[in-house]
């Protein structure tokens, strides 16, 4: 394992330590491992936090800020954060309108956002009200799994919502556009190579020269298929033809499309399979109205990339297009 | 009818004897998990009830009530992934079942232990045959209320249930939680969660009977 870090105990903490002395605008609570807008909480308006395993970079830490989350915990490496962590989120983001939590639907993030969410309520009075992301289209009979896992939808959500908030609608409005995006949102991703968790040292799967997995998660969870390495063309193929046959993204007001980097990809790629994705969708008969390319949502230095298609109507483009501040994403203001 | 009712030093005696087995089974836990999950559950577990022992042996609780709901909300607070929520939900709601008392009888304690294992089903949503802790627990909870009003008895019911349990989840597809994103891959392998349910159990029998 080459990595670079002291040591392997210490890589969240001392991130996060970084991240307090990079960004000036953005306060840390290292105890809780929280991530928050310096002059959070905004008065009057719905706190939006967000959290789970680390490793993920820049989500969720990276998209803290004005037009996006006001606060966002971190987990040990691939580890969902336990409620004390939530709860200190819950608390620096309430502004007095409730609070919004974004959720990955992974079964240990959902367990423990859902106790923080009855504890801080128990014990502030603050309302919640939880909203879980689940647009990977690779996980495919969700009444025999735990369900469809958050992936790339989560950062668009993260990036809508946090508009809807700023524009001051009630807790009740911002949690329906979040739930109007994840039900508009799929995803599906591929590895090149496996990533190696700092506290394991080893690989997380094997992943023979010459092979890739189809239907990745971000956490080096199994794909769907395990096949020869193909030209980009034929991947993007193998990752846009599930998601155009789970929903229909033709019509309305046209999609975004978002070529993600699982973290060792470069964007020489990653732009190269935006234009094969483009290609592919154009021929579908759908209109992509706003893009998105880089590493966003990523599994540590994983090579490979996902693509997520969301379905957009005025609102949502409007929405998207607002002013945002954040490490991770920035325009407009 | 056992003549000592569970009293606060025998839970403690329970959630230490809990907490050395769990540390003793660390990797066998940690090799089923690596199997069908993500690796993590004999170290986040043994982390969880190093905790414990040492939150307990500090606070020194004086009910039974107190010393189930301190072991809960502690795993819950250090042990992360599901099986802190699951294993936390299960002690905070014995421990409010339990109430503020010095002893339990047979039967207290059985409803202790039935209200935990329904903390479990709320929190994760499992049925029997998902391949969860709850195929090792649903049993044992059975067993124990069958076995009668013999303490010792009904523990060590529970304890061979909770084991037959654990092992009928070998041939099961996984329904809940990452190792069901394997589907028909998780079959042939021991669940984790099961694994330390039935220790769990084993130590009830051992310390409590």
């Amino acid at each position: 394992m080459k990595k670079l870090i002291n040591d392997p105990a210490d890589v969240v903490s001392e991130a996060l330590l970084g991240i307090a002395a990079a960004h000036p605008d953005l306060g840390v609570d290292h105890q809780n491992k929280v991530v928050y807008r310096a002059d959070a909480p905004v008065r009057g308006k719905v706190g939006l936090i967000s959290g789970g395993g680390s490793g993920h970079e820049p989500l969720h830490g990276g998209f803290v800020g004005p037009g996006m989350l006001d606060a966002a915990c971190a987990g040990e490496v691939f580890t969902s954060p336990v409620p004390d962590q939530v709860v200190a989120a819950t608390r620096l983001a309430d502004g007095g309108a409730g609070v919004l939590h974004i959720v990955k639907n992974y079964t240990g993030d959902v367990m423990n956002f859902e106790m923080a969410a009855e504890l801080v309520t128990a014990e502030t009075g603050v309302e919640v009200v939880s909203v879980v992301v689940d647009d990977d289209v690779a996980v495919q009979d969700s009444l025999y799994t735990a369900g469809r896992r958050g992936v790339g939808t989560t950062v668009l959500l993260e990036k809508i919502t946090g508009a809807a908030a700023d524009e001051g609608r009630d807790l009740a409005a911002v949690a329906d556009v979040a739930r109007r995006v994840d039900a508009a949102g799929r995803s599906m991703g591929m590895a090149l190579t496996s990533c190696t968790v700092p506290a394991a040292g080893q690989p997380t799967f094997d992943l023979p020269e010459g092979e890739m997995e189809i239907g990745i998660g971000i956490h080096g969870e199994p794909g769907r298929k395990r096949v020869p390495v193909a030209p980009a063309k034929d991947i993007a193929e193998m990752l846009v033809e599930p998601i155009l046959s789970d929903l229909d993204f033709t019509g309305g007001e046209g999609v975004l499309a978002f070529v993600n980097g699982m973290g060792g990809t470069p964007l020489l790629e990653l732009y190269l399979m935006y234009n094969e994705v483009a290609k592919l969708l154009a021929k579908a008969g759908v209109t992509v109205v706003r893009s998105l390319v880089g590493p966003y949502i990523t599994s540590l230095e994983m090579a490979g990339c996902s693509v997520t298609l969301l379905k957009l109507d005025d609102e949502l483009v409007r929405l998207w297009d607002a002013p945002v501040s954040t490490p991770g994403l920035r325009w407009g203001r | 009818m056992s003549a000592v009712p569970v009293d606060v030093a025998a839970l403690r005696a329970w959630i230490g004897a809990f907490a050395a087995d769990v540390a003793e089974h660390q990797e066998e836990l940690t090799r089923l998990d690596s199997a069908i999950g993500d690796a993590d559950h004999g170290a986040n577990l043994a982390r969880g009830m190093r905790a414990v022992v040492a939150a307990l042996d500090s606070e020194k609780p004086s009910t039974a009530g107190a010393l189930l709901k301190r072991t809960g909300m502690t795993l819950v607070s250090t042990v992360g992934g599901a099986s802190g929520p699951l294993y936390g939900t299960f002690f905070l709601r014995m421990g409010t079942a339990a109430g503020e008392v010095e002893t339990l009888d047979a039967a207290a304690f059985g409803a202790a232990l039935r209200a935990g294992v329904g903390g479990i089903v709320a929190r994760g949503k499992a049925e029997l045959g998902d391949k969860t802790m709850y195929d090792a627990l649903a049993p044992a909870a059975d067993a124990y209320d069958a076995a009668g009003d013999d303490l010792g008895a009904a523990l060590r019911a529970a304890s061979e249930a909770a084991d037959r349990g654990r092992d009928a989840t070998v041939p099961l597809q996984a329904r809940k939680g990452r190792a069901s994103y394997l589907g028909e891959r998780s079959v042939g392998h021991q669940d984790p969660g099961a694994t330390s349910s039935a220790l769990l159990l084993a130590a009830a029998a051992r310390t409590l009977g």
